[in-house]
């Protein structure tokens, strides 16, 4: 069943409001830069367990001997490392009265998003009542939930309540010393969510962060873990097509996806972090390591719809171990004015007949740089190992630029490797042709590349996809003169 | 209905109509022929209100308004279609998403609200069957993949469905066997009233057995220079347009 936001108000309507308006966040904030004490401070802050201090630890003592990637094809001035706040608790907004206190423009884009009032006021952070208020919301999901055995929490709430599967499972698909951002996010990840399909469980609706039971504000650093047990089913959709706009530069997720024999993983992402303004000044970096491991028969899903950022940086991957296992990488890449993107996705197969698809469409305007990094890896016992890339990138204008870098590794020869690329371009011919048939240029820009994005669109749950739909149209604007 | 006098247009300094007057009523058939390079095609555009031209003299009236500064878009709202020459394709865009965007953004610049869905499918349904086309072809993307056959009765089913006041065709038989042809003629013939009008721009007299004009124009060196009825258009097949080349020295 899915549960749609009409279902949810009606459901909110007719309950009594329990749980009191707003309760102020505490706010404090840790001094600039990190060394072990920041580290101790931040997981003692928590009222972690042993355990998890020491995990932070050694992250952080391998992080100090790494060096921050340089071969994605980005150019940003690199973040310094000692001039960031690592702690800071969710930072209490200045709150409004209504909505005739926030900023128009944001306003009339949470409009054309099609956005209910009520999740407008709660995004502006405008003082919400009962029908968008969090706790109701949670309360509501949690019955429903737990009724199957679900758990579905802060991280920070599962280290206490359920240290067991958290130190199972946290680091081994993304160690700790995976990668420089990785290991930074490790040693001092702010929150995120946990969540834990029990056996032979469909979880009966989407996981959402945008009906999300753990507060906003998880920060820059977040953590995300979801476990999948044996021929379970979960479909988590992250992030919001609402614009986010954040004061912190740097940018560091980790997300991990486990699918267990037989389970099934599909992850939605909707990004849209602020992405500077027109001269590319401000926006945020987002540096994220996403990865997925597939058991035996197992099945990952990527779909992603990245629109926002200064700088990305992000590969969601799958490690297709288990045998017959299956990983899918569906990913629709935006970037205007001066944002840059380099994504892509890794898929390694190590076990016999794994299989995965690539689906990647990069839309370039402005004096953007939008790269495609895709690496494909057929271990040597992964018999039958089947792969079908497709990367297609759109032009718009004449000074932004897509890039394609396919990386293939096959080590066995019974591999099946397919890749087709395409560059195109919109051009005048067919502006002309919609404008001729009535269709305005920005309509006609948002139907061209609604056409192009739409295997991709297609794989996201319905009410994500006309969402983001409306997106792709609001971040091309004005991108053709 | 439209009223061209003394357009003058160039494109990249280079002068392509020079002079050009034409007057269509509604309920009239013209056609417009001439040698390539004549500027039959630039006619078009420049009605259709493509950028790449300047327009550095005359006026084009439509139904007494001046719509030479209008949008391209603006213009087809007020009811100018052009069948393409050479249709542009739009992958991933269905042949129905596409006119249906393309009526409901029509009706919003009127002020109406988008066409239930319910009239649009009966609509489409009639025009379907009027141009014999496949229902199956409706779902594939606009163009891509299309023969030529097809691409021209597309365009057509794009008339039909957007009921326009002026359509002009360009080129609408290059490309047809003789089958399409026909069938795409039948299509513009139905389509026909006492209140639109229809600008039939061909190189070939062939299509003009199908769509019979009430007037023939030969435009050559971007003017019109020698108007008729459809004896013209035999005689111009016969005699070819050297004929009137050499009547003009």
């Amino acid at each position: 069943m899915k549960y749609t936001e009409e279902q949810l108000e009606e459901e909110l309507k007719t309950q009594e409001y329990k749980y009191g308006f707003y309760t102020d966040i505490e706010s404090d904030t840790f001094p600039v830069g990190l060394n072990e004490e920041v580290v101790r401070a931040i997981s003692k802050k928590k009222n972690e367990p042993e355990w998890m201090t020491e995990w932070r630890l050694e992250a952080f003592r391998v992080w100090e001997q790494m060096e921050e990637p340089e071969w994605a094809n980005v150019h940003y001035e690199k973040p310094k490392f000692q001039d960031i706040a690592y702690y800071s608790a969710p930072k209490k907004k200045p709150k409004l009265n209504s909505l005739d206190e926030v900023d128009p423009e944001l306003l009339d884009t949470f409009k054309r998003l099609g956005i209910s009032l009520d999740e407008q006021k709660k995004l502006a952070n405008v003082a919400v009542d009962i029908v968008m208020d969090s706790v109701s919301v949670a309360t509501t999901f949690k019955k429903t939930l737990g009724e199957k055995g679900i758990i579905f929490m802060p991280i920070s709430e599962a280290i206490q309540e359920h240290p067991e599967l958290v130190k199972k499972y946290l680091g081994t698909v993304v160690p700790t010393k995976d990668n420089f951002y990785a290991a930074l996010n490790s040693a001092v990840f702010s929150d995120g969510s946990f969540c834990y399909i029990p056996k032979g469980v469909k979880c009966p609706m989407e996981l959402s962060t945008y009906f999300r039971i753990n507060e906003g504000g998880t920060g820059q650093f977040e953590r995300t873990l979801v476990v999948a047990d044996k021929g379970s089913y979960v479909s988590y959709l992250e992030g919001c097509t609402a614009p986010s706009r954040d004061e912190n530069q740097l940018h560091a997720a980790v997300v991990e996806l486990i699918a267990m024999d037989d389970a099934e993983i599909k992850y939605s992402t909707v990004q849209n972090w602020y992405p500077g303004n027109k001269q590319g000044k401000g926006g945020v970096y987002n540096f994220v390591t996403k990865r997925g491991l597939c058991e035996k028969n197992a099945k990952i899903s990527w779909t992603q719809v990245e629109t926002g950022s200064a700088v990305t940086w992000k590969y969601p991957s799958c490690v297709l171990k288990g045998d017959n296992s299956v990983g899918e990488f569906y990913s629709i890449a935006v970037t205007n004015n001066f944002q840059q993107a380099d994504t892509g996705t890794k898929m390694i197969h190590l076990g016999k007949n794994t299989k995965s698809t690539i689906i990647s469409k990069g839309i370039s305007a402005g004096k953007s740089q939008n790269s495609y990094r895709g690496l494909v890896q057929i271990n040597a016992r992964a018999e039958n190992a089947r792969n079908f890339s497709q990367c297609d990138s759109l032009l718009m204008g004449n000074e932004c630029g897509a890039h394609t870098f396919p990386y293939i590794e096959a080590k066995n020869k019974s591999a099946q490797i397919e890749h087709e690329a395409t560059t195109s371009k919109i051009g005048e011919e067919q502006l002309f042709y919609c404008n001729q048939r009535g269709i305005d240029t920005e309509k006609a820009i948002a139907l061209i590349v609604n056409g192009f994005s739409k295997e991709v669109l297609n794989k996201l749950p319905m009410e994500f996809a006309v969402e983001a739909q409306k997106l792709l149209e609001i971040s091309l604007e004005g991108s053709v003169g | 209905m439209l009223k061209i006098e003394n357009l003058q247009a160039e494109i990249d300094g280079k002068s392509i109509l020079k002079g050009l007057n034409i007057a269509v009523n509604a309920g009239e058939v013209h056609a417009i022929m001439g040698p390539n390079g004549a500027g039959k095609s630039t006619l078009a555009n420049i009605i259709a209100g493509k950028e790449d031209y300047e327009v550095t003299a005359g006026s084009i009236e439509l139904n007494g308004e001046d719509i030479s500064e209008l949008a391209p878009e603006e213009r087809a709202h007020n009811g100018v279609f052009l069948s393409f020459q050479y249709p542009v394709e739009i992958p991933g865009v269905s042949v129905t998403n596409f006119i249906k965007t393309a009526i409901n953004e029509t009706r919003k610049a009127k002020g109406l609200e988008d066409m239930p869905a319910k009239d649009m499918l009966k609509m489409i349904r009639e025009k379907s069957e009027l141009l014999e086309i496949d229902r199956k072809f409706l779902s594939r993307s606009l163009n891509e993949g299309f023969s030529g056959g097809e691409k021209k009765r597309n365009e057509i089913f794009q008339m039909a469905m957007l009921e326009p006041k002026l359509a002009i065709l360009d080129e609408t038989d290059s490309g047809l066997d003789i089958d399409a042809l026909r069938i795409v003629a039948n299509g513009v013939n139905k389509l026909k009233s006492k209140d639109n009008a229809v600008i039939v721009i061909t190189h070939y007299q062939r299509l003009l057995d199908y769509i019979v004009p009430d007037f023939v124009h030969v435009l050559h060196d971007g003017k019109i220079v020698k108007s008729g009825d459809a004896s013209l258009a035999l005689e111009l097949e016969a005699k070819g347009y050297d004929w009137i080349k050499q009547e003009l020295v």
